[in-house]
């Protein structure tokens, strides 16, 4: 058993890659066939936001490359972590022709990856968290 | 990713795969620290049982014990095994399949339907 830090996926799609940039790029895009709304800063280090209506979810995103029309690329939170949890996958769509159509990849990492302090407290026995924390407000409270 | 991972994420999905430990850890969760007379009282499980679960979930790491009221030891769950766990269930969890099946189905849609503005285009040709 090995943990897999990274998917892909290639598809091959029968429309061109300007298409296929717009399906990806633009909150029409991406709210149409992703999300259920969504809206986007093009630009690397913008902000941008899927949602998804039924599941009462919103993603938000950050763009980190925007290279028309062959890379784009975006990181995220990890779904089903806490909202807390420091850790994102990288996202990135990479768009090559293929004839009429479009060859598209795309790839997600940074699955294997921790939060900075979380393996440190896996094996150190740290007990820290809400016992402390909680110390720390019953303490702030007698001080007061 | 270290092979010690494997190892942590491993002990957090044999300790889950028993249904009575895995009442124990959600008790932790849910109520905080406890002892094993206290977790008696509020599971179905003897108190031996869960005496023998603890036992077993702190040599894994996955509580730990510490002095509690009246020189009883008091169970408290680790949540760092946990979020090493999680990162293996957080790539099995990720469904990339359905959304690009679902963008070449909109792209096969859009295609058809030629854009609104092509369209007055087309109207303001015949007329």
């Amino acid at each position: 058993m090995a943990f897999p830090d990274r998917i892909e996926r290639t598809v091959e799609i029968a429309h061109p890659p300007g298409k296929v940039w717009a399906a990806l790029t633009t909150a029409e895009g991406l709210g149409a066939w992703f999300g259920n709304e969504a809206a986007i800063d093009l630009r690397p280090g913008g902000s941008a936001w899927m949602r998804w209506v039924e599941e009462g979810y919103t993603a938000q995103m950050r763009v980190e490359r925007v290279e028309e029309p062959v890379v784009f690329a975006f990181t995220w939170h990890i779904f089903g972590l806490p909202e807390d949890d420091p850790r994102r996958t990288y996202v990135e769509f990479t768009l090559e022709p293929a004839g009429a159509g479009t060859r598209l990849t795309v790839t997600e990492s940074g699955f294997a990856q921790l939060p900075d302090d979380a393996y440190r407290k896996a094996y150190d026995g740290n007990t820290d968290g809400w016992a402390k924390e909680l110390g720390e407000l019953a303490a702030y409270l007698d001080a007061a | 990713m270290p092979p010690e991972a494997e190892a942590v994420a491993g002990q957090v999905f044999t300790a889950l795969a028993d249904p009575t430990r895995r009442a124990i850890l959600a008790a932790l969760a849910v109520g905080g620290p406890a002892t094993a007379t206290d977790l008696a009282g509020r599971l179905p499980i003897t108190r031996q049982a869960i005496a023998k679960h603890l036992a077993l979930l702190a040599g894994a790491g996955l509580v730990t014990a510490e002095p509690g009221e009246r020189r009883r030891v008091r169970y408290r769950l680790r949540s760092a095994p946990m979020q090493v766990a999680q990162q293996f269930l957080a790539a099995l969890a990720r469904d990339w399949d359905s959304p690009l099946g679902a963008l070449t189905g909109h792209l096969d849609r859009t295609a058809r339907e030629p854009p609104t503005t092509e369209l007055h285009q087309t109207r303001g040709h015949h007329d």
